[in-house]
C-alpha cells in the first residue's frame, strides 16, 4: 500500500504544436500529439497507419519542423522530421503548418506521389474516400511540371474478392503491413526496387486469408478495391449505416454502405482520421464473411447512421433520422400526384427492381440490360 | 587487454569510419548497448556498392586475414561470439577465399570456442548478398541479413541498441576493421600520429577515371589532391597530357569538385587528400572524403552524360520506400536524359535543381541525399554545360555517347 502510494503519478511531456501545448505521454508521437489537438495542426498521414506496427515513416507527408528539441536540448533539430515516427521530449515545440519549410516540402511529396499516380479519380472507386485526393487538394499544385509518361502496371487479380490497381499505387506499404500482421499467412508484398517496385503476390495467387478483406480499408488510395462493390455506385450515393452481427471470427462491428434498402458495400468502421476504429483495446478488423457475404439488411443489426466528418463529401448524405421524411404533396393538394413521365422509361439506371449488390462484377450500363438481370420486367434489345 | 582496453586504443587512434560517413569508430563501438543476457554482433560491411569504390575487395582478396584478425579483435573488444561478414553478392570468387582464411584460422585456433585460452569464443559468417547498393546502408543490410527486402529501417533506434535481429549490433566497413589490427599492435596514440588532424590513420583511396595509373593505393592523408592526381607515386597524371576537368572525390554520392576548387580549398590554400580539406566549405566549395572513390574527369568529358549515369544508377537502387526518393530519382533520370540527348529545355535545369532539393534531407536514409547531391553539384559547378545542350541541341544529338539505348522509352516533349 505504502509503494502504491509512494508511486509518483506518470510524468506528462508538454509539447507544443503550431503554438498550441498539450501534455501527453511520454512515448506519444508528434503525430499523435497532433491528432489529440486535432484540426489544422494535425500532419496528413498517408503510410501510417496506428493499428499497424511498425508502419509510417515512408510517405513522407507528415514531415515537420521541430524548432526546439526539447526543455532539457533546445537545439532545434536540423532536418524535417516524420511526425508519424518521432516521439516528443518534454518542451519540444513543432512547427506544422506554420513553417513554411514544411510546407513546401509537403508541396512537393505530394508532387512527387501524383507523379506517376493516374488522375482517373472520375472512374476510381476510391474517389470520395481517397486521401491522396484530399492531400492534393489541401497541399497541392493544380499544374504538374511531370512531362513523361506515367508508370503503369498490367491489372493483377487477387481472386474472388480482391482488385489490384498496381498503377494508382503509392506503395505506402499498409497493406503488406496489415497482411502481415492480420491475416494467418501473408501472400503478398513487394517486388522490385524503386519507381518500378510493385506489390504483387508474386506469382498471380489470390489473396484468400480470412481477414484479407481489410487491405482494402487500409489503402489510403483506389488501388485495392472490393469486387462485390466496384463500379455499383459512388460513395457519396450511398448511406453509411453503423451495424453489428454475432460473428465468431471477428468483431462484427461494420459499416453498411447502403442505397435504399440494399446493402452495396461492407467495411470496418473507421475513425477521424480514416483508421479502423478499436474496441475496448482491440483493433476492429473484419472477417471476409462479415465483408464479402453479409449483403441483406436481415443480417445486421442496425444500430444507425455512421457519424461522418463534416468536410467528407459523404456528408453530403449525412442524415441523423433513418424514418422517412413525411411526404407534403399529398397532404397539400389532397391526393397523390399525378405520374407524367416514370423516369425509368428513358433511363434503365436506379431501377427500383434492380439489386445493384446481386449483380455479379461491376453495375456498368451494359449490366442494366435487362436480359442480363433477368428479372423478367422487359425484355431489352 | 580488457574488452575496453580494446574500445579505449580504438578511441584514441582517431580511426573514422572508411564506408562512408567517417563516423569514429571508437565512438561507435563505446554507443554499443550491453545489456544483459542479450547476444551483440559485428558485423562487417563488405558490400561495396558505391560506384568508384573498390577498395575493400582488394583487402579481401590479397590480405583477408588482415580483416580476419580485425574482426576477431573488434568482436572480443564488442563482446561479439558470432560475427558476420556480409559481402557483395557479385564477390563471389571473394567468398570463397574468405571462407578458406576462416578455415585456417578455425585450424590454428584463432577462432571457434575458447581462442587462444582467453575463454572468449567467437565465430565469424560469410553472407552474401544478392546485389543492391541499398543493402550497403547499415540497417538495409540488417534487414537483408535477416532474410528480408532491404529497405533501410528508420532510426532510431540505431543498431547500437536494437540491430541484428534486436540485438545490440556495431556495424563497420571492411576498411574500418582492417585498420583494428594496427592500431592494437602500435598502439592508439602511435597510429594517431600517422596522418593529419582528424584525419587519422592510412586510407585506401581507389582512383579511376582518365589518369595514367589507376588503382588501389595507400595513403597517409597528408599529400594534396594535386600530389595523388600527378606524382608518378600515385595516379600518374592524365592521359595524353589532357587537362583536369574535375573529380568526384569520395565515391559517385559526393558532389563532384571542379578542377579549381578540387586543387584549392575556399580558403584558397592547397586541399589535401583529407576528411577536413576535402569537405572544407561544405557543399558550395568543398566535397567529402566519402569512401574514397577517387574518379577523375579530363577535359573531354561530359558532365551532364556523366551526371545522367549516376541518376540512372540511383534510380535503380533506390528502394523505393520513401515518395521523394522513389519518384525524384526517376524523374531527374528522366530529365537528364532528355538534356543528354539534345531534347532538354531551360526550365529543365531549374526543374532538376528543385526536385534534388525535394529530395534532400527528406527521406529515411542517406540514398536520396546520395542521389540528390551530385546533380545539385553538377548544376552548381557545370550549368554552362547543362545550357549548352539545350542551345546546341543538334550537336548534342549527334554527339551521341551511345546513351540512347539505354534510356527507357520517354514521350517527345509535347510541343
Ligand atoms: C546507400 C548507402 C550505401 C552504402 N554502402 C556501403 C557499403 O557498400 N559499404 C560500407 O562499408 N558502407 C556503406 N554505407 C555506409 C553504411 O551505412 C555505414 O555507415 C558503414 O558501413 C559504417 O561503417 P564505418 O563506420 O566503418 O564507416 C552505405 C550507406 C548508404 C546510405
Ligand atoms: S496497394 Fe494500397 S495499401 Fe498497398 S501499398 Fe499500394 S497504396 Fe498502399
Ligand atoms: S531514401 Fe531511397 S533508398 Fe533510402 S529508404 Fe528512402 S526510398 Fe529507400
Ligand atoms: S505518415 Fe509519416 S511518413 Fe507517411
Amino acid at each position: 500500500m505504502a509503494d502504491e502510494i509512494k508511486k509518483e503519478a506518470p510524468q506528462k511531456f508538454k509539447v507544443t504544436i503550431d503554438n498550441i501545448s498539450i501534455e501527453v505521454d511520454p512515448g506519444t508521437t508528434i503525430l499523435q500529439a497532433a491528432r489529440m489537438i486535432g484540426g489544422d495542426v494535425t500532419p496528413p498521414a498517408m503510410c501510417y497507419y496506428t493499428p499497424l506496427q511498425g508502419s509510417g515513416g515512408k510517405c513522407r507527408t507528415c514531415l515537420v519542423e521541430v524548432s526546439k528539441g526539447s526543455e532539457k536540448d533546445p537545439r532545434p533539430m536540423p532536418k524535417l522530421v516524420a511526425s508519424c515516427r518521432t516521439t516528443v521530449m518534454d518542451g519540444m515545440e513543432v512547427k506544422n503548418i506554420t513553417s513554411d519549410r514544411v510546407l513546401n516540402a509537403r508541396a512537393g511529396v505530394v508532387e512527387f506521389l501524383l507523379l506517376n499516380h493516374p488522375l482517373d479519380c472520375p472512374i476510381c472507386d476510391q474517389a470520395g474516400e481517397c486521401h491522396l485526393q484530399d492531400l492534393s487538394y489541401e497541399h497541392g499544385k493544380a499544374g504538374t511540371r511531370y512531362e513523361f509518361k506515367k508508370r503503369t502496371f498490367k491489372p493483377h487479380n487477387l481472386g474472388p474478392y480482391i482488385q489490384l490497381h498496381m498503377t494508382r499505387c503509392i506503395l505506402c506499404y499498409r497493406c503488406v503491413f496489415t497482411a502481415d500482421q492480420v491475416t494467418n499467412k501473408r501472400q503478398h508484398g513487394v517486388l522490385d526496387r524503386g519507381d518500378h517496385a510493385q506489390i504483387a503476390t508474386y506469382i498471380e495467387k489470390s489473396l484468400d486469408n480470412d481477414f484479407i478483406g481489410n487491405v482494402i480499408d487500409v489503402c489510403p488510395v483506389g488501388a485495392l478495391t472490393d469486387k462485390t462493390f466496384r463500379f455499383k455506385n459512388r460513395v457519396w450515393f450511398t448511406k453509411p449505416v453503423d451495424a453489428h452481427r454475432n460473428c465468431d471470427k471477428c468483431c462484427g462491428k461494420v459499416t453498411l454502405w447502403r442505397r435504399g434498402d440494399e446493402v452495396l458495400r461492407v467495411t470496418a468502421r473507421k475513425d477521424q482520421w480514416g483508421e479502423i476504429q478499436s474496441y475496448d483495446g482491440k483493433t476492429g478488423w473484419i472477417c471476409n464473411e462479415c465483408r464479402f457475404e453479409k449483403k441483406n439488411v436481415s443480417d445486421w443489426v442496425i444500430e444507425g447512421p455512421t457519424a461522418v466528418p463534416r468536410h467528407s463529401v459523404i456528408g453530403v448524405n449525412h442524415y441523423q433520422r433513418l424514418e422517412q421524411p413525411k411526404e407534403t404533396i399529398p397532404a397539400v393538394i389532397g391526393r397523390q400526384p399525378k405520374l407524367l413521365m416514370d423516369i425509368h422509361e428513358v433511363s434503365d439506371v436506379n431501377q427500383p427492381g434492380v439489386d445493384l449488390s446481386k449483380i455479379p462484377g461491376p453495375a456498368t450500363g451494359a449490366v442494366f440490360n435487362q436480359k442480363h438481370l433477368g428479372n423478367g420486367k422487359k425484355e431489352q434489345e | 587487454m580488457s574488452p575496453d582496453d580494446v574500445v579505449e586504443e580504438v578511441k584514441k587512434s582517431g580511426l573514422r569510419g572508411r564506408g562512408g560517413a567517417g563516423f569514429p569508430t571508437g565512438m561507435k563501438w563505446s554507443f554499443l548497448a550491453k545489456p544483459e543476457g542479450v547476444p551483440r554482433h559485428l558485423i562487417v560491411n563488405a558490400d561495396e556498392s558505391e560506384p568508384g569504390t573498390f577498395k575493400d575487395r582488394y583487402l579481401m582478396e590479397h590480405i583477408p586475414h588482415l580483416l580476419i584478425e580485425g574482426i576477431i579483435v573488434a568482436s572480443y573488444a564488442l563482446g561479439s561470439n558470432t560475427s558476420f561478414i556480409y559481402i557483395r553478392g557479385e564477390y563471389a570468387w571473394i567468398v570463397d577465399i574468405l571462407e578458406q582464411a576462416i578455415q585456417e584460422a578455425r585450424n590454428n585456433g584463432f577462432l571457434g570456442k575458447n581462442i587462444l585460452n582467453s575463454g572468449f569464443d567467437c565465430d565469424i559468417h560469410v553472407q552474401r548478398g544478392a546485389g543492391a547498393y541499398i543493402c550497403g546502408e547499415e540497417t538495409a543490410l540488417l534487414e537483408s541479413l535477416e532474410g528480408k527486402r532491404g529497405n533501410p529501417r528508420i532510426k532510431p533506434p540505431f543498431p547500437a541498441v536494437k540491430g541484428a535481429w534486436d540485438r545490440p549490433t556495431v556495424v563497420n566497413n571492411v576498411e574500418s576493421i582492417s585498420a583494428v589490427v594496427p592500431i592494437i599492435n602500435l598502439g592508439g596514440e602511435e597510429y594517431a600520429k600517422i596522418g593529419v588532424g582528424k584525419s587519422t590513420g592510412t586510407k585506401l583511396i581507389s582512383a579511376c577515371g582518365n589518369i595514367n595509373k589507376p588503382g588501389v593505393y595507400e595513403i597517409d592523408m597528408t599529400i594534396s589532391v594535386e600530389e595523388f592526381i600527378y606524382s608518378d607515386e600515385y595516379c600518374g597524371g592524365i592521359p595524353n597530357g589532357k587537362r583536369l576537368k574535375a573529380c568526384i572525390p569520395g565515391g559517385s554520392s559526393v558532389p563532384i569538385l571542379p578542377a579549381n576548387l578540387l586543387l584549392k580549398t575556399a580558403k584558397g590554400e592547397q586541399r589535401m587528400m583529407n576528411y577536413e580539406s576535402l569537405s572544407d566549405g561544405g557543399f558550395q566549395t568543398g566535397s567529402m572524403m566519402g569512401s574514397g572513390g577517387f574518379i577523375v574527369f579530363d577535359e573531354d568529358q561530359c558532365i551532364v552524360k556523366h551526371t545522367y549515369t549516376l541518376a540512372r544508377f540511383y534510380r535503380h537502387e533506390s528502394c523505393g520506400q520513401c515518395s521523394p526518393c522513389r519518384e525524384g530519382t526517376g524523374w531527374m533520370e528522366k530529365l537528364l536524359w532528355r538534356l543528354e540527348n539534345g531534347q532538354g529545355k531551360m526550365s529543365d535545369i531549374d526543374l532538376l535543381w528543385e526536385i534534388q532539393s525535394k529530395i534532400e534531407g527528406n527521406t529515411i536514409c542517406p540514398l536520396g541525399d546520395a542521389a540528390a547531391w551530385p546533380v545539385a553539384a553538377a548544376i552548381r559547378h557545370f550549368r554552362d554545360e547543362f545550357e549548352w545542350h539545350v542551345t546546341h541541341a543538334e550537336e548534342a544529338q549527334v554527339r551521341n555517347f551511345g546513351l540512347a539505348h539505354y534510356a527507357d522509352p520517354i514521350q517527345p516533349i509535347p510541343a
